[in-house]
């Protein structure tokens, strides 16, 4: 069952050129896929366009975004905020920025369950305590009295995944959650958003920009390159046999699936000559 | 152990500063010329009676005798005695603070208020005609100076439709029950809300003349930083999680956003304490700064150096008061 349909959505920079060039995506229910492409190919402004937080000077240009089988941008603001506040959710990319400097994590935690879902205060933090403790932290109720600048960026992001479950969202969207953190840390962290997707079915959209984190965690993946779809796969079919140059020349410079004596393969010229002409990218 | 080192520091800097701010009004009101006791005394007068007054005064002996004869008395708690009302200028001073206290907090606190909505409002609407709006009204405010805006309040509120008194503190008829200077304060204590609304009525002017340009500072500095923080990831992370642009702004936004500015204020604040000496005097307001003009227009030398001690010990007060809102609203410093 598809919960999440993005549909032919263009998105440009106000007045300027286009971001997204009719991306089309699904996720299904309780599913991860990934979506993966260089710095700068747009896999975050997906994340922001169907979470509703594109920048100002961005707007959509067209195509459907499909929660659930209603289309958000056809929802007024406020009805389109209540429906993706209650359903979805965003684990960021940088857990040292995230994080409210000046409230404490149990406020930041908790104040949404109770203002926006209407959950009691007290239910809320019991919630928060035991999320805290599923995402491995020790002494929970210590670290929601803490505030972020007490605790490492590792503790941060394990906080801000609890975060993005508590209210049991249907969809998550996870952008480059690893990226900002120390490589011993990204490992664990990779595992417990992983453990965490299984144990409570959500669906995850996993942007990042390594091939490698794609084949652990997803079980689907688009390849994004320029604002466009390159190639839609399962991950199977397409760790076995990418069906689209660039995407193949994406995965020979990943250097987990090719041979380790063979050195690294950098995307050749000719194939971004082909792709850029392919997309229309100048 | 340190926060005491703070505070001790901070005490023998603040005796240091009182200490130079002594010496320089000492020093600057004996050197320019005018000889208070001349001025004093009755056109007859001969030379005969000034230079005995001048001896009882102390005046005769040099600047440093003088001073240190003053600053023992002063360690003693004992500022002298006014030349022209003959009264201990301590009990003269701390009469009129309260005035000037209340004026001066009436008008921080309506300087707070609109340049904290201006602010507010102009980042929920920002990019909009009305953030522009919000910007000049701003520019204009701060383009004429505190006093001139009281002339032009006098001019709409006291004489085109006049709504507010333009002079005084408080009707000279009313009878007033207060054992405290404190009137404002006092009326409110007491629920006589009709002396408060004419004490009111009497500050109203003078404090939205000082409140002016500082709101219009308050205004343009938040919004500045309000906007900056509405790019941060926590914001956009408020978003995602259903909360409105106004409850974003308010919730996420403002408590990162007040810190630069309240550390303006603070400076902004002793500022429009030393405009309250021009506007006293623009609104016949009985306090602190219209008694220091007056005692300087008369050569009052030791109710001049009285003043200024009073002003010097109150612009500390304020910055101490301002570092401590600072560490207390800022969880980095609150642990570090
Ligand atoms: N606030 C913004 N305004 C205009 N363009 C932006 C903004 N943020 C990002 N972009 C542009 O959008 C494109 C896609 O960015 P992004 O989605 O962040 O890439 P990715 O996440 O794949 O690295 C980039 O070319 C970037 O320069
Ligand atoms: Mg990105």
């Amino acid at each position: 069952m598809t919960y999440l349909s993005v549909q032919n959505l263009s998105v440009r920079i106000k007045g300027g050129g286009p971001l997204l060039r009719s991306v089309s995506l699904d996720v299904a229910a309780g599913h991860v896929h990934g979506l993966v492409g260089e710095s700068g190919a747009g896999k975050s402004m997906i994340g922001r366009a169907i979470l509703g937080i594109l920048p100002k000077a961005v707007e959509v240009v067209s195509g459907a975004i499909l929660l659930d089988g209603v289309d958000l941008l056809a929802l007024p603001p406020a009805q389109r905020r209540v429906r993706v506040g209650a359903s979805c959710a965003l684990i960021p990319q940088d857990p040292l920025t995230a994080l409210n400097p000046s409230r404490r994590i149990g406020r930041q935690m908790t104040d949404r369950l109770v203002d926006i879902l209407g959950w009691t205060r007290g239910d809320a933090e019991a919630r928060a305590l035991a999320l805290l403790a599923e995402v491995q932290i020790t002494d929970p109720a210590r670290v929601l009295r803490q505030y972020p600048h007490e605790l490492s960026g590792g503790m941060r992001q394990r906080i801000l995944i609890a975060s993005a479950f508590a209210a049991e969202p249907k969809l998550i969207v996870a952008d480059e959650p690893t990226t900002a953190l120390d490589v011993t840390v990204q490992k664990q962290i990779l595992k417990l958003i992983a453990g965490m997707q299984v144990r409570h079915g959500t669906a995850l959209l996993f942007v990042t920009h390594d091939l490698g984190v794609v084949s652990k965690v997803c079980q689907s993946l688009s390849v994004l390159y320029a604002g466009k779809v390159v190639e839609t796969a399962e991950v199977r079919a397409f760790f076995a046999a990418p069906q689209h140059p660039y995407s193949a020349a994406l995965l020979a410079a990943t250097p987990k699936y090719t041979d380790p004596d063979a050195g690294l393969h950098p995307v050749p010229d000719a194939v971004i000559a082909a792709v850029r002409a392919e997309v229309g990218h100048d | 152990m340190a926060l005491l080192r703070t505070i001790l520091l901070r005490l023998v800097t603040t005796a240091v500063t009182l200490l130079g701010v002594a010496v320089i009004v000492f020093v600057v009101i004996r050197v320019v010329p005018g000889n208070p006791i001349a001025m004093m005394l009755p056109p007859g007068a001969t030379g005969e009676d000034i230079a005995r007054l001048t001896a009882l005064y102390g005046l005769d002996k040099s600047i440093l005798q003088q001073f240190l004869i003053w600053g023992a008395g002063v360690l003693q708690g004992d500022f002298g005695t006014s030349i022209t009302a003959r009264q201990p200028v301590l009990a003269m001073v701390l009469a009129r603070l309260p005035a000037t206290l209340e004026l001066s907090t009436f008008a921080l606190l309506m300087a707070v208020l609109a340049g904290g909505a201006a602010a507010l409002t102009g980042t929920r609407l920002r990019e909009t005609k009305v953030e522009g709006g919000i910007d000049i009204a701003g520019g204009m405010a701060l383009s004429v100076p505190d006093f001139l805006w009281g002339l032009v309040l006098i001019l709409l509120f006291g004489v085109l439709v006049p709504v507010f008194h333009i002079s005084g503190r408080v009707t000279p008829s009313l009878d007033l029950p207060f054992i405290t200077n404190f009137y404002l304060f006092e009326s409110l204590v007491r629920l006589r809300l009709d002396l408060t609304l004419d004490l009111v009525s009497h500050m109203f002017l003078p404090a939205l003349s000082l409140a002016i340009p500082l709101a219009a500072i308050i205004a343009q500095l938040l919004k500045q930083s309000l906007k900056e923080t509405m790019h941060l990831d926590y914001v956009t992370l408020a978003r995602t999680q259903g909360y409105s642009e106004a409850s974003v702004i308010w919730r996420e936004a403002l408590p990162n956003a007040v810190l630069p500015t309240l550390t303006l204020v603070g400076v902004q604040f002793t500022f429009l304490i030393g405009g309250t000496v021009i506007i006293e005097r623009v609104f016949s307001y009985e306090g602190l700064g219209n008694m220091a003009i007056d005692a300087v227009i008369n050569r009052d030398l030791p109710l001049i150096q009285g003043i200024v001690i009073l002003f010097a010990v109150l612009f500390t007060g304020v910055n101490l008061v301002v570092d401590l809102m600072y560490a207390t609203l800022n969880p980095r410093l609150r642990h570090g």
